[in-house]
């Protein structure tokens, strides 16, 4: 095909407006006056946080829908406390596996294995851990559900960070060593700018699939105690035990417009203002556009952020040059080299070793022994047809109509954020509503499940069904109508193999999502009564209540399992089909 | 002295039988005052060896010196131009003509005069709080030049800087570069050009390097251009200069060399020694019909004049055609072969019958089909034909080669491949 490589003399398009030269406008002072307010909410929220706590004050939760606005705000620091810790340890983890070909053979595929572990498991781990580190104070709490919602984002900005530092390309990275960049300089001009966009769109999908999370871990039992931390979740959960339906009404709608809030005012923003790293050297024919991003725009207030902080970066740079020079030595003396290899490979494979030999011996020492096993691996089965189920039925509901938008600009423009907002809205929030339709209608908690799950997981496959049917080129569409291929054959023709790379992203996701609400979706409560489905979820809750340390060792264990094999046996042969065979 | 000097390098690959050779034996000196020109054809190793010169890969064997000194990481005394620009998008043109500056640690003061200095100098101003994407292909490579010259190294490197540009940009910018070495107002001691465009090398350097390809990159001739700058292009000795180095550039000249001791001449034809060129079925097809309706031969300056192509984009399709026997070359002129005239007449039906027992005689189309047909049940993986391409190409070669053995076995129905099993196998594909 002939592309032409470079658009000559091409008449430089206009810019977003530069700040009037003016000194200040009226927006300046609002833009102020929010970062003030911003400020002063922060520290208001903050320091409530590190209050010592009384066994009265841990379910103290008021009801009255007037407090509802403070929770919601605790709920919104312990997320972004999260997603900055998220960006901290992607930045960290992803430089060194990019770096330093010893540590890439450790990091990525202990990566590959954390991503494959229920967060929910790290989120009973972690409040054992942390509330014995700070005893009697709120803080082990908070820092136990930030770890959570952080165990939700942090892997996913990983793998995307990591892989733009190792597809870097090739001239920039001869640029950088060629005119003697230093380390410091080489990341924060080239690498971090080239994976911003990257990074920006899966920290945003990650915060939206955070939310699930810090709803879970605003309320949870551990080791036969109830624990509560103030915030929308635990605000709808103490509405539910008190069985007021109208304040769970006001928690879901607070919850919407958190959503949907932080949504308009820092995401749509934020990659709209990410699209100056893109590295296409044209134009985008579609840009992302922001109202609020082109308000600030308009302020003079960045500008002379940017002016007045100018000292500081100079000052960072020279500082940066402490991390040496971005250079390759051009002769390496193998024979070190193979030693330094042999030392690590070594010491790797004596830790691990040890940790496993500590492991086994820990679980040999209690009653059940390894035998401990063999239920999860059972129960496993069980969560695993309600996971088949939920994809099956969900493909088959939401492909087709997936497509019939996709199809449409108009349902698109329409569809697209709300089944964005749809898939971050957190499900387990309506579980109470779900499940005093079952105990209403009889339904049991085996099938009932599966909808519980799908309240969660079933979005991912709709939105990417959407997605898949927009990137069909409408040549190819005109030209299926101009041949006459319609109904069953136009579809196995066209559409499944069009919107089937996109489809089984969507479907990995939404499996994986699935696995992962199963914990709270196998055991539902509502104003005293509790229904248990039969599952390796409910197993996984239940040895969590109770402080079962083997057993939820090996359900956590066997879950990983469960989810690394499929992913390897069924999800990554998919994926490799959609790549080879149907990228359009 | 000389500002670089490269003594006996050598650099290669890792294959399955061991090293795989992309340039051997390179001696070159870089003296101050000159502009040197790399000529070849891809795969000559062309900007392999001026990466060496940058310190950016380290040579399997042989020395690189800077005044002197022998290289132990990136050059102190070289800047790049790149083919592809390179310019940081998210940085506006004077920060991406600060970025060297900054990384020598100067003070925001003398980067912003230094900078301010250079795109007065490469005719920017105006240019400077505009980002690359704003700019047209001939600015943004500006960018790439004032951000070279702005570091003041001793030897400017390019790697085929003109070669991303239109035309008459890549006119305009080459006769700005030369009025600015001229002019004495040039920072730089030397200049290095990587290109494979034969009127460039010889319209802007003092001394041209030609680079042979087979078997592998080495130095097959070097020319003196004592023309007058400006040149007229017109001129005998111009073009007299053009036809002797294209001859030697495509091996065909009375002066190709014997090969390096201890390489022995090549008794037949194996898929080792007569690698396929990257040229697809359509390509050449085209080439032969456009030949047959110029009487069935043509002079290559003129072909390359009809079609608008660069030489290094023309010589694949004029090896398909010889090695196939569709097209013999005599000097600079390409003559069909009768053969090749039946070829380019016929249609389709016919022309795949013509081909078939052509690309047969290819060794490695005729080396597939033979293992096929010695397979068990007539299918094959490609790993097996990896495997044994891998002792004499690199990776990326044997994908080469694979690829267009793949378009002309397929093209000819001599076996078919599946893509998504990475398999080969002799009957149809199935429905």
């Amino acid at each position: 095909m002939g592309v032409p490589r470079s658009p000559a003399n091409r008449v430089a398009p206009s810019r977003p407006r530069s700040p009037r030269p003016g000194w200040f406008s009226w927006v300046d002072v609002v833009v102020a006056a929010g970062l003030l307010v911003l400020l002063y909410v922060v520290i208001r929220l903050g320091k409530d946080i590190t209050l010592s706590f009384t066994p009265t004050q841990v379910s103290g939760i008021d009801t009255d829908p007037v407090r509802l606005p403070y929770y919601a705000g605790r709920s919104l620091l312990r997320m972004f406390a999260a997603l900055a810790v998220s960006l901290v340890f992607t930045l960290v983890w992803a430089y060194a596996a990019a770096h330093s070909r010893r540590l890439e053979r450790v990091l990525i595929p202990a990566l590959d294995i954390l991503q494959s572990v229920p967060v929910l498991a790290f989120l009973t781990v972690a409040v054992t851990a942390f509330v014995a580190l700070f005893p009697g104070s709120v803080l082990g709490l908070e820092l136990a559900s930030v770890f959570a919602i952080f165990t939700s984002q942090a892997w996913n900005m990983t793998f995307a960070f990591y892989h733009s530092l190792i597809t870097t390309p090739r001239e920039l990275d001869e640029l950088s060593r060629g005119m003697g960049f230093s380390r410091w300089m080489r990341f924060w001009k080239v690498e971090l700018p080239s994976g911003a966009i990257g990074l920006v769109w899966n920290a945003m999908m990650s915060f939206g699939g955070g939310w699930f999370f810090l709803v879970a871990s605003e309320l949870i039992s551990v080791s036969n105690r109830e624990y509560t931390l103030p915030g929308v979740g635990s605000y709808a959960g103490a509405a539910i035990v008190a069985g007021n339906l109208g304040h769970v009404g006001w928690a879901i709608l607070t919850m919407a417009i958190l959503v949907i809030g932080v949504n308009f005012l820092f995401w749509r923003p934020l990659t709209a203002w990410a699209e100056r790293f893109k590295v296409e050297q044209s134009e985008a024919a579609q840009v992302q556009r922001s109202l609020v991003l082109d308000f600030l725009r308009r302020a003079n207030w960045p500008r002379l952020l940017g002016r007045a902080l100018a000292p500081l970066r100079e000052a960072a740079g020279r500082a940066g040059r402490a991390f040496g020079v971005d250079d390759r030595p051009l002769l390496v003396d193998v024979r070190r080299r193979r030693a330094g290899d042999v030392l690590f490979t070594v010491v790797t494979l004596a830790l691990i070793g040890w940790g496993l030999v500590s492991l086994v011996g820990y679980l040999a020492d209690q009653p059940a022994g390894l035998s401990v096993f063999a239920e999860p691996l059972l129960l496993g089965l069980a969560t695993l047809a309600r996971v088949v189920v939920l994809v099956a039925v969900a493909t088959l509901v939401w492909v087709p109509i997936g497509v019939k938008i996709g199809f449409s600009p108009r349902l698109t423009r329409i569809a697209q954020p709300v089944v964005q907002i749809l898939a971050s809205f957190p499900a387990n929030f309506l579980f109470p509503l779900a499940t005093w339709l079952f105990l209403r209608t009889g339904l049991s908690l085996n099938i009932g499940g599966i909808l519980l799950m799908a309240l969660g997981a079933q979005w991912y496959i709709l939105f990417n069904a959407i997605a898949g049917a927009m990137a069909i080129p409408t040549d190819l569409r005109e030209a299926m109508d101009d041949l006459g291929v319609h109904g069953w054959r136009r579809w196995k023709r066209l559409i499944i193999p069009g919107v089937f790379p996109s489809y089984v992203t969507g479907a990995i996701t939404a499996s994986g999502g699935a696995w992962n609400a199963s914990i709270v979706a196998e055991v539902v409560t509502f104003g005293g009564t509790t229904l248990t489905a039969t599952g390796l979820g409910a197993y996984i809750a239940h040895a969590t209540a109770t402080g079962d340390h083997p057993r939820l060792l090996a359900g956590v264990a066997v879950m990983s399992m469960y989810v690394v094999l499929i992913n390897r046996l069924f999800w990554r042969r998919l994926y490799r089909l959609a790549e080879h065979r149907y990228s359009l | 002295m000389a500002l670089l000097t490269v003594t006996g390098l050598t650099k290669s690959y890792a294959g399955a039988d061991g090293d795989l050779p992309v340039l051997a034996g390179i001696d070159l000196d870089i003296n101050e005052g000159e502009i040197v020109a790399l000529l070849g054809k891809s795969g000559s190793g062309k900007s392999t060896l001026l990466r060496c010169l940058a310190g950016l890969i380290p040579p399997s064997s042989g020395t690189i010196t800077y005044r002197g000194r022998p290289l132990t990481g990136a050059n102190p005394g070289t800047a790049m131009v790149f083919q592809t620009f390179a310019l940081l998008p998210w940085l506006t043109v004077q920060q991406n003509v600060e970025i060297g500056l900054e990384a020598r640690g100067l003070p925001a003061r003398e980067r912003r005069e230094a900078a301010l200095k250079a795109i007065d100098l490469i005719g920017l101003d105006g240019f400077e709080s505009a980002y690359p994407k704003e700019l047209s292909g001939g600015m943004r490579q500006r960018v790439g030049f004032a951000r070279a010259l702005v570091v003041e190294p001793d030897v400017l490197l390019m790697d085929e800087p003109f070669s991303a540009l239109d035309v008459l940009t890549a006119e305009n910018l080459r006769g700005e570069l030369l009025e600015l070495w001229e002019s004495g107002e040039f920072p730089t001691k030397a200049i290095v050009l990587v290109t494979h465009n034969i009127e460039e090398a010889v319209l802007l350097a003092d001394r041209v390097v030609v680079l042979a390809s087979r078997p592998y990159g080495t130095i097959r001739a070097t020319y003196d251009i004592p023309l007058p700058r400006p040149r007229d292009r017109d001129s005998a000795d111009f073009t007299k200069l053009i036809d002797v180095i294209y001859q030697t550039m495509t091996g065909r000249g009375h002066d190709t060399p014997l090969p390096p001791p201890g390489v022995r001449a090549p008794a037949k034809r194996t898929p080792a020694n007569t690698p396929l060129p990257a040229a697809s079925v359509d390509g050449f097809s085209g080439l032969a019909e456009i030949l047959q309706r110029h009487g069935g031969r043509l002079d290559v300056a003129e072909l390359t004049d009809e079609l608008s192509l660069e030489v290094d984009d023309l010589l694949p399709l004029i090896d398909a055609l010889e090695l196939l026997g569709f097209a013999a070359v005599e000097g600079t002129e390409v003559r069909l072969t009768p053969q090749g005239c039946a070829f380019s007449e016929a249609d389709v039906q016919t022309s795949k019958e013509i081909f078939a027992p052509a690309a047969i005689e290819i060794p490695l189309v005729r080396f597939i089909a033979t293992s096929l047909a010695n397979s068990v049940d007539g299918r094959l993986r490609a790993g097996f034909f990896r495997d044994v391409l891998a002792h004499h190409y690199t990776s990326e070669q044997v994908a080469e080669q694979l690829d267009v053995a793949t378009d002309w076995g397929r093209y000819a129905e001599l076996y078919s491949y599946d893509t998504l099993h990475e398999e080969y196998s002799l009957e149809a594909p199935p429905d």
